[in-house]
């Protein structure tokens, strides 16, 4: 009586099928939440992000966009949320992610419809280490970047910003500061130019 | 058949010694602190180093930690006659692996921020020693009853580890507990201690106190 593998992991296979089988029943049931989840959480900062925190419980019509940029030899592509009142543009949420110190660093990133001004800007995930590099979910921290002009890059300093574009970088985490600074330059460097025109052909 | 031969060896051996094995009490107060997974086992260390820093993400990887090894400690022990020994490990990782994933998504679902701060911890359950241990001990040895309480036994002892460490690293680090104020405003909060390196203080003083008392306490019995 000589079984082979297969004979003898009946009870793993059967296993594995029932298994699969919930886990996939459950994946439907909840997968539709886990998006809303996520949707959710970009809509609710909206609001906050283009019009400033006092206006945040302000209704705004939102409409999420994709915006392919050519960049040389790659195509990069951002969502945009355009954020609209009364039938007039009040701004744009951007979403760009790259690379900070521990990990992935996700930004929602608030212009004005000119794009040529910082509205707000959240945190949407990062990993950064407890303590240091975690503290760029800090309101203290990110509110220096409201108002701040996108015509000039955003450039972290150690000792007190002074220039209008200087940033304030976070002792101890200097890298997860810079990072910040460097994934929103990138953005609004990108989307400067498809944004602002579209205000000028679709605006007021 | 050499393998199955000394399955059925084994088994033989266990009928003998069943009259000997832990009733389901006792294997429901050992688990809690005299064989405590994290003071006395040193067991599934990551998350008691990891998810420490504050209360609600300690109770909320304790719960998850509970249900997961509640439900594998169960299902092992109720197909513990047909498991053929040397594919118990794939099984246990199997079951195991099963249910951490229905925990992580059904707290992304309906737990969405604490999903986001407790991140990679909760999939990290699956290699989480206490579980493969006690699926290996007692689950494939022992009837349901004895595996359920086993299992709620062992996760209260993790529960109460974890929670000797959160307050102790919430209450210095934030001045915090459960997220309420507990110590005055000018409390200068001792930020090493919501830090990792405040997780290695906080539990080797613990585990040392652990010891010291039990020291104490068998030198008492004439034990030690």
């Amino acid at each position: 009586m000589k079984q082979n593998y297969t004979v003898q992991a009946w009870l793993v296979l059967i296993l594995a099928i029932c298994y699969g089988g919930a886990l996939a029943g459950m994946q439907m049931k909840l997968a539709p939440i886990i998006a809303e989840n996520k949707i959710n959480e970009t809509r609710q900062k909206v609001p906050e992000l283009v019009l400033g925190a006092e206006n945040a419980a302000t209704k705004l019509d939102i409409k999420p966009e994709t915006i392919s940029i050519d960049k040389g030899n790659k195509k990069i592509s951002y969502t945009v949320f355009k954020a609209g009142k009364d039938g007039q543009t009040a701004g744009w949420v951007v979403k760009n992610a790259d690379q900070g110190y521990a990990g992935k660093i996700e930004l929602l990133i608030g212009l004005n419809p000119q794009t040529d001004t910082i509205t707000g800007l959240f945190i949407l995930e990062q990993t950064e280490t407890p303590g240091l590099g975690n503290k760029i979910i800090d309101w203290e921290w990110r509110k220096q970047f409201i108002n701040k002009k996108t015509d000039k890059p955003l450039v972290v300093v150690k000792t007190g910003a002074k220039e209008p574009h200087e940033i304030d970088g976070i002792t101890g985490a200097t890298i997860s500061s810079r990072s910040v600074c460097n994934i929103i330059n990138t953005a609004t460097n990108d989307l400067k130019g498809p944004l602002g025109g579209k205000q000028d052909s679709t605006g007021k | 058949m050499i393998l199955r031969g000394r399955w059925a060896a084994n088994r033989i051996q266990q009928g003998n010694k069943m009259a000997e094995e832990p009733t389901p009490f006792e294997r429901f107060v050992q688990g809690i602190v005299p064989e405590n997974p994290v003071y006395r086992q040193l067991l599934g260390l990551c998350p008691v180093l990891a998810v420490t820093g504050d209360m609600k993400s300690a109770m909320t990887m304790a719960g998850a930690v509970l249900f997961v090894l509640f439900c594998a400690n169960v299902i092992v022990s109720l197909i513990r006659n047909i498991l053929k020994p040397h594919l118990r490990i794939v099984v246990f990782t199997l079951t195991i692996a099963t249910f951490v994933t229905i925990v992580d998504r059904f707290l992304a679902a309906y737990m969405y921020n604490m999903s986001k701060a407790l991140g990679p911890y909760i999939p990290l359950i699956i290699v989480n020693c206490i579980i493969i241990c006690r699926c290996e001990v007692c689950g494939s040895k022992q009837n349901v009853f004895a595996a359920g309480a086993d299992a709620i036994g062992q996760s209260l002892g993790f529960a109460l580890a974890l929670a000797s460490i959160a307050a102790v690293r919430e209450i210095l680090g934030t001045g915090m507990f459960f997220g309420v104020r507990v110590l005055t405003e000018n409390w200068p909060d001792w930020v090493i201690m919501a830090l990792p390196p405040g997780a290695f203080f906080t539990f080797g003083l613990l585990l040392g106190a652990f010891n010291w008392v039990d020291s104490i306490r068998s030198k008492k019995d004439g034990t030690g």
